[in-house]
């Protein structure tokens, strides 16, 4: 018998354990996954809690749910992995041997980098809205603000779901709108990045929201400290932006785990392979998801589509073929722009976000780059298609694992 | 669009950034610099080679992770290429600006 172990059980390793349990003949392989956490967030619901678009229970659910049959879970906190023993070290020592390893450990928020950032100001005026305490708390304290200056602030890149902060900008102004308040806000987005739009087609078709909407931003920023007893954000050229409420999005790392082992980058993230997902730890390791240090965006879509690439690759893997150098980088996100509408953007490594139409060329009914209230619709139903067929490894019909170019308004580059 | 830096024609984008390191080399470097007001000394070019290690690697860059590589600390990367440091020190090195996803 064979051991195919995935460590986490969020989206990717679910995703994972729901395509392999398919893939691989019970008689050969078992399939054990590693997870501490009990539940498992529909984490693009984060964005939608702090505003009571959302209930806390639309976005959790039993971790064990979405676990196949015929595949061991184990609800432990790991450790570390011993590479050259082929081994996964959990807390209480125990140890688990295997022949495969996929790596879906995720990343997750680090305040801690950025000084200042934790203290008694945390989750009272200084907020994350990346975890589920963030978020909830984010929206208690909504509920009663009575206004000054929000700002919604990146601390560095990379960051899961690098659209995040400006949906929650987007979605503040829509909210003050509707409470009567929106003149007692002021709203700025303040970003390490050169502007709230980085990429050609994208700040050309987008720019204008940011006036429309009334958001300052303040660029190139890049946070040295959070002073909480003066409300103020510093930078290194020593800008200062002064807050009553900061929503930040802080570093974001890879799990311990994966420095302990002895292979992560900086940020913890493990190297690995763009087109393959093998890692470049050892050949019998792989990685999905927020986990790896690839260079496409950290979200839900782009492990989707890794998830059918990764599965062709372990199947291959096994039977000593070469493995496919396929994935492209393809992501799929909804972007919030407020007041009932959002965008949609199709994008992979080399083809940035353009305008067309989405999955049928020329027909839609998604138009991409374009705010429109079918958009919006759109990203509402992701949320059943994520807790239905998403995690659960189902294909999603039209929408290939790597991106397509019909629809898409691409020019010729010189 | 073309410019012209150390005497050659070499391939930019509309914000002035090369658009293929082939066509990089030292002198061209000297030359970007020099329009963004900075006389390169011998700590600008580790930087720069550092920069650039990383991009053929394919390895995203941020400043903090620019600080945390041992190659130069954030405050000197502020001294050596001030105000916009990545996106500054990114362009001479013949690298595109780092950049989101939208």
């Amino acid at each position: 018998m064979k051991e195919l172990l995935i460590l986490g059980a969020g989206t990717s390793g679910t995703m994972m354990a729901n395509h392999l349990r398919k893939a691989l003949p019970k008689k050969d392989w078992n399939i054990t996954i590693v997870d501490q956490e009990k539940t498992h967030y529909y984490q693009p619901g984060f964005l939608f809690l702090p505003f009571d678009l959302y209930k806390t229970k639309d976005v959790k659910k039993k971790i064990d749910k979405f676990i196949p049959k015929g595949v061991n879970l184990i609800q432990k906190k790991i450790n570390r992995i011993d590479k050259d023993n082929d081994t996964v070290i959990l807390k209480n020592n125990e140890s688990l041997k295997y022949d495969i390893l996929i790596i879906a450990t995720g990343t997750n928020i680090a305040p801690q980098e950025i000084e200042g950032m934790l203290g008694d100001h945390w989750h009272k005026s200084v907020f994350d809205f990346y975890t589920f305490e963030g978020a909830k708390k984010l929206r208690n304290k909504l509920r009663t603000w009575e206004g000054g200056k929000l700002v919604v602030h990146i601390s560095e890149m990379p960051i899961k779901c690098p659209v995040a902060p400006l949906e929650f900008a987007f979605l503040a102004d829509s909210f003050f709108i509707n409470k009567g308040m929106r003149d007692k806000v002021d709203i700025t987005f303040v970003t390490p990045m050169s502007g709230a739009f980085t990429k050609p087609k994208a700040t050309e078709a987008l720019q204008y929201l940011l006036d429309q909407k009334n958001i300052k931003v303040v660029p190139d920023f890049n946070i040295e400290h959070v002073d909480g007893k003066n409300k103020k954000i510093v930078d290194y050229a020593e800008q200062e932006v002064e807050y009553d409420l900061l929503v930040t999005v802080p570093t974001n790392m890879g799990d311990e785990m994966i420095e302990q082992s002895g292979f992560g980058d900086e940020l913890n993230y493990v190297p690995t392979d763009k087109a393959t997902l093998q890692t470049k730890v050892k050949d019998n390791i792989f990685g999905i998801g927020d986990a790896t240090n690839i260079p496409a965006s950290k979200a839900g879509s782009v492990a989707h589509f890794e998830a059918e690439i990764l599965t062709e690759n372990i199947k291959r893997f096994i039977k000593g073929k070469e493995l496919k150098k396929e994935f492209d980088g393809h992501a799929n996100c909804f972007i919030e722009t407020g007041h009932g509408k959002a965008l949609l953007i199709d994008f992979n490594y080399t083809q940035e976000p353009v305008k067309g139409t989405f999955p049928f060329a020329g027909v839609g009914p998604l138009s991409l780059l374009k705010e429109t209230h079918m958009n919006h619709m759109g990203k509402l139903a992701f949320r059943w298609i994520y807790w239905n067929m998403l995690i659960k490894g189902k294909h999603i019909p039209f929408v290939s694992a790597t991106m397509d170019t019909a629809g898409k308004q691409i020019e010729e580059t010189v | 669009m073309e410019k012209t830096y150390a005497n050659v024609n070499i391939q930019c984008n509309d914000e002035g950034y090369l658009t293929d390191l082939e066509q990089w080399n030292k002198e061209v470097g000297t030359d970007i610099a020099k329009e963004e007001g900075i006389e390169m000394t011998d700590r600008h070019w580790e930087v720069i080679e550092y920069l650039q290690d990383q991009f053929r690697n394919e390895v995203p860059l941020s400043i903090r992770k620019v600080g945390k590589s041992g190659v130069v600390s954030i405050k000197e990367f502020y001294q050596l290429f001030p105000k916009g440091p990545l996106k500054i020190s990114s362009r001479i090195a013949g690298i595109p600006k780092p950049v989101s996803c939208i």
